[in-house]
């Protein structure tokens, strides 16, 4: 790791104070960047592909609780760990999806380490733009893309630029986008909210900007609207991955079905991971299910929809041609799963061929 | 909640005194900002039982347990751990009113859960965490919340075995950990 400054803040107004210029900077003093959990900054901080001159250690901040909102919903705190958030009772009765997509992604060390806050802000793993010995648009803007014509499994489908193909690896953020959560954040300026769907960006022709995010804007909260009656009972995180636990998901797919007492569709959230630069959602793809009876034949009918305009990436046997029947299959057996209950992927299901 | 370095003992902003008390032992150490944790256990403490694998938080060698958690050493600055209790697979036998194995060390011991032995300090600090969280109640959920630590020589049966032994109960006064590393279930959320 290249040498840094450490430096500590006890409020969030002290920690805007440290943060300093942004990358692209120019001043001598370098670009800070806010530390909680660490376990993605570090990292990249290891493989030189991201040098901060300055770190500001978030972590005595109080902003790791997870409390009910007034309207009903839950507020978790950025600093809350990724594990004490997918325990947390509120979140495991009220919304299971965002406690099984949290428990799919990483490791229990990891997820005890990693924050709320954090998760929103990881970098892609295409490892392209983790290894600082090849061109990547993300990384060096307008050096080039070696994953267009390269190794393209871990790669978009979907939303893709020609300059960078990357995908976000969050699992909890697909559950997140499902779950229409609001990331709340304070700067200078003062505290704004941003819905999830506008908090990541596709690459176009900047992919080196993942968020919406100012350098010097901290997340403090995210905001869970009360979700609808019904998902709590039928909610689903799927997760398709080169091995069986502890692996980036290729595709991964949030589902919840709010079913009426006439066994009618009332509402439907899909999202998808693992195949854009941000999570993927079509309000068009869930319209037609309301109102609808679930069917088989239905569910294809909206995946079909929901991946319309997928197009593969890579060549050769780098191809990812084969994720769009895989997404396709799988936003089926989500929806699926999700008719038939909720599962939790604790791993209890392991051996059932037909569990997430 | 660490304790942030004390503004007054900060030798420079990249130069930090911090505290620690390693398998309920204190330290004094003056560290740099971008010293891991990892690093600070093996080459300032000579802490050696921590295994570095891989240093990217992907082969769990290297877990430890701070404040009862289990954590990945590698991808954590030293100096972000100021005022924590950190426990290493050097801290799990009670050697105080021992020699006495823990538990889950005899369990490996009795299971044969280890071939070359390189992953297995960061295996019994993570079933020593998966025990603490309390969230494990079948086999099936031991082995996936084991699956942050990866073994190359393939021991995962046994592995699973003699966690599953212990963690599940099925081991007489297993569960209660020793005298000097007792287990408390559920007082750490995972």
């Amino acid at each position: 790791m290249s040498p840094f400054d450490y430096l500590w803040a006890t409020t969030a107004q002290a920690a805007l104070e440290q943060i300093g210029p942004g990358p692209g900077s120019t001043t001598a003093a370098g670009f800070g960047k806010f530390v909680a959990g660490g376990t993605n900054l570090l990292d990249l901080m290891k493989e030189n592909v991201m040098r901060p001159a300055r770190l500001v250690d978030i972590n005595p901040l109080a902003l790791g609780d997870i409390e009910p909102t007034r309207e009903g919903g839950l507020r978790l705190g950025a600093l809350a760990r990724n594990a004490d958030t997918a325990y947390a009772p509120e979140v495991r009765s009220r919304y299971p999806l965002l406690s099984a997509a949290i428990l799919a992604g990483a490791s229990p060390q990891i997820r005890n380490m990693a924050s709320n806050g954090g998760n929103l802000l990881q970098r892609t793993r295409c490892h392209y733009f983790y290894d600082a010995g090849v061109p990547c648009n993300k990384r060096a803007p307008g050096s080039g893309c070696p994953a267009v014509s390269g190794l393209a499994r871990q790669h978009a489908i979907l939303g893709a630029s020609e300059l960078c193909i990357a995908t976000h690896p969050s699992d909890m953020c697909v559950a997140l986008r499902a779950l229409d959560a609001v990331v709340l954040v304070q700067s200078p300026r003062g505290g704004r909210a941003i819905a999830f769907e506008d908090f990541h960006r596709l690459p176009g022709a900047q992919p080196d900007i993942d968020t919406t995010l100012a350098h010097d804007e901290l997340i403090t909260h995210i905001e869970l609207p009360p979700p609808a009656p019904g998902f709590a009972a039928h909610s689903a995180y799927l997760k398709l991955r080169e091995r069986a636990s502890y692996a980036f998901a290729l595709v991964s797919v949030a589902a919840m079905l709010d079913i009426g007492a006439d066994g009618a569709v009332g509402a439907a959230r899909i999202a998808l991971g693992g195949v854009a630069h941000k999570p993927w959602r079509m309000l068009e793809a869930e319209a037609l299910l309301v109102g609808q009876r679930p069917s088989d034949a239905l569910f294809e009918q909206a995946a079909e929809r929901l991946l319309h305009g997928a197009r593969p990436q890579g060549v050769g046997p780098g191809s990812n041609a084969f994720k769009i029947p895989m997404a396709q299959r799988a936003v089926v057996r989500a929806l699926q799963t999700a008719l038939r209950g909720t599962a939790p992927n604790t791993g209890e299901n392991d051996n059932a061929g037909d569990a997430p | 909640m660490a304790n942030p370095p004390d503004a007054a003992a900060v030798a420079g902003p990249s130069r930090h005194h911090i505290e620690l008390r390693i398998n309920r032992q204190r330290h004094q150490i003056e560290v740099e900002s971008w010293v891991s944790l990892l690093d600070l256990l093996r080459d300032r403490l000579q802490l050696t039982g921590t295994k570095k694998g891989c240093d990217h938080g992907q082969c769990g060698a290297c877990t430890v347990l701070v404040d009862g958690r289990r954590i990945n050493a590698c991808l954590t600055l030293a100096v972000m751990q100021n005022g924590r209790e950190i426990t290493t697979v050097e801290g799990l036998a009670n050697l105080v009113t021992g020699p006495e194995l823990h538990p889950l060390q005899q369990a490996f011991i009795d299971h044969d859960a280890f071939q070359c032995g390189y992953c297995t300090p960061g295996q019994l600090c993570s079933a020593l965490g998966l025990m603490h969280e309390g969230q494990a109640k079948t086999p099936d959920e031991v082995r996936e919340l084991m699956s942050g630590n990866v073994c190359r020589c393939g021991a995962y049966p046994q592995i699973a075995r003699a966690v599953s032994e212990v963690a599940l109960g099925a081991r007489p006064g297993g569960m209660a950990g020793t005298a000097s590393q007792p287990v408390v279930v559920g007082t750490v959320p995972a």
